[in-house]
């Protein structure tokens, strides 16, 4: 009895949390006249995409979020791995304050920064840019500190045998540490990848042409007309938008979890 | 390798981290605190040095100690509830219900979403007249309500928006924590004749708690960093009602264009956040004990 309770339970609180998503689903499916009108004989069509995709240069867009995942993540990876492997490995005076200093970023993220790190990026001269969106997070302290944990599992009797038949610093790092640490690599690839994919209050910020932005800024121009918004085209954009992560996700649904877990896990 | 190689090696594996981190976190913070001891910059005057002057006008102004307060009632909603449905729904993941994979899928699914589309969808159930929200209290008899153009009600609607993103994403911290309960201890307690609620109160929930703490972390941090939800529904209205610091600060930089005054109201934020992060050092003590 109290277990049938439970599975009524968790399955309506599922269905509560799909319910936004499946309304996108059915919206951006149906014609405008069905999107609040719930009824199974409604015709399907892929009308509201073709709007969507016509009312913004999405194919910009995407070309944008694309190229700003991919530099945030390289940048991470390279930065936060060379970092990582001399906190983890090597004694030099004022590691342990450049360590408390890295952490720093953890609470103060650049994602509250925003008035200074505009001034920086105005100075710099690339406003608008791919660029200046992505700089504030190539150095981050979260993948700093997982790659760090994960470095100092690895065993330093590999480390010595590979110096011993001699291999430089970076050698060693790429040879014996990296392949060691692949599992972190995903994980945090993955979390990095969904957020920046999804961040929008600093790419608003800094992009005012086309030429930068990312989807979510996109994204925006149809919740902004002050006309009635046209709610069917407003779901298929939404959906057009999320898709890649969507589809990646239902794919890769094990993987992510773990992910998540593994990264929010220290 | 000799010792001071070693040591300029290191250092020269952490440079490039430490270049852009310094200057784009640190310098900031720095910067943010200098230049809120002066004027905005006008195209026809210079910034001029004026003290305290923009934090006086900080206490003065009604607009932020209504973001403040409105940010308190949106983390003393989002917080309790997203964790306590994160941590219903990991026991319900992890037991033995029909269609855990479903359900897992389900909870967690707003998390890779971005929080700007959803937006847009949760914009429509609370709709007037024609909304979701607003075809099922008709069902009920109820009159019409503007949900996120009253006073009343649109900060409310706000927070459930981010319980719903939320509460998916410790709902895994949870579910790690629970696998690594060890099974005996169950065990024992089914021989003593203890009832399930029993279980979790006794070794469930006491197991978990160094988890709790970390993810009640997390979620105060979050509760002053989500504003992006704010752009796409309301804006900070109706009248400031959702207003929140982080979108404030937004407002103030960005569209006033008052960039000293944007760096008080920063310091603001990052003096909570600092307090935050003194509190996690002592959870992150406590912690280690435990190992």
């Amino acid at each position: 009895m109290a277990r049938t309770l439970e599975t009524a339970g968790a399955w309506l609180l599922a269905i509560l949390w799909v319910l936004p998503l499946a309304y996108a689903f059915w919206a951006a499916f149906h014609p405008a006249e069905f999107s609040t009108n719930f009824v199974l004989t409604a015709p399907v069509t892929l009308d509201n995409f073709a709007s969507a995709w016509n009312a913004a240069p999405f194919a910009r867009y995407f070309v944008n979020t694309i190229l700003l995942v991919t530099l945030i993540l390289a940048a991470q990876l390279v930065l936060c791995t060379l970092a990582a492997y001399a906190f983890a490995r090597y004694e030099f005076p004022g590691r342990d304050v450049a360590f408390a200093l890295v952490l720093v970023q953890l609470m103060v993220m650049p994602d509250v920064l925003i008035v200074e790190n505009y001034r920086t990026m105005s100075q710099l001269g690339i406003l608008d840019s791919v660029l200046a969106i992505g700089l504030p997070y190539m150095a981050s302290a979260f993948g700093v500190f997982l790659m760090r944990q994960t470095f100092k599992q690895v065993p330093k009797e590999l480390d010595d045998a590979a110096r011993v038949e001699g291999a430089s610093a970076l050698q060693v790092l790429w040879k014996v540490y990296v392949p060691l640490a692949v599992p972190t690599y995903i994980a945090y690839g993955l979390v990095s990848i969904s957020y920046h994919w999804n961040n929008f209050l600093w790419p608003i910020i800094v992009t005012n042409t086309v030429n930068a932005r990312p989807l979510t800024v996109g994204l925006q121009v149809f919740s902004s007309t002050d006309q009635g918004i046209d709610w069917s085209i407003v779901c298929a954009a939404t959906l057009m938008t999320s898709a890649p992560l969507l589809v990646a996700f239902l794919l890769f649904q094990r993987q992510f979890v773990q992910s998540f877990m593994r990264a929010g896990i220290r | 390798m000799n010792r001071t190689a070693a040591q300029v090696h290191g250092w020269l594996l952490l440079l490039p981290a430490a270049v852009l981190l310094a200057a784009f976190t640190h310098y900031p913070a720095f910067a943010t605190l200098w230049h809120s001891f002066f004027t905005t910059a006008k195209p026809t005057r210079p910034a001029a040095f004026v003290g305290l002057d923009n934090y006086r006008a900080m206490f003065d102004d009604p607009v932020f100690w209504q973001s403040l307060a409105n940010n308190f009632w949106f983390a003393l909603g989002t917080i309790p509830a997203s964790i306590g449905l994160a941590l219903l729904m990991a026991v319900w993941v992890n037991g033995k219900l029909h269609g855990r994979a479903f359900l897992r899928m389900a909870y967690f699914t707003p998390t890779v979403l971005p929080m700007i589309a959803v937006a847009n969808i949760w914009l429509f159930f609370y709709t007037p007249q024609y909304g979701l929200l607003e075809q099922i209290t008709a069902l009920f008899g109820l009159p019409n309500h503007n949900w996120l153009g009253s006073q009343s009600t649109a900060l409310a609607c706000l927070t459930v928006v981010a319980i719903w993103k939320e509460a998916g994403f410790f709902m895994i911290f949870y579910l790690a924590a629970l696998q690594a309960v060890p099974p005996n201890l169950y065990e024992a307690a089914r021989i003593e004749g203890a009832s399930r609620w029993t279980m979790f109160r006794r070794i469930t929930f006491p197991l978990l708690m160094p988890t709790t703490l970390f993810v009640l972390v997390n979620a105060v941090i979050n509760s002053f960093r989500l504003v992006d939800h704010i752009v796409v529904m309301t804006r900070g209205g109706p009248d400031n009602a959702t207003s929140l610091l982080l979108y404030y600060i937004y407002e103030v930089g960005f569209k006033f264009w008052d960039s000293a005054y944007a760096a008080a109201l920063t310091m603001a934020l990052l003096l909570i956040l600092g307090t935050a992060a003194v509190i996690q050092f002592g959870v992150l003590e406590r912690r280690i004990h435990y190992r």
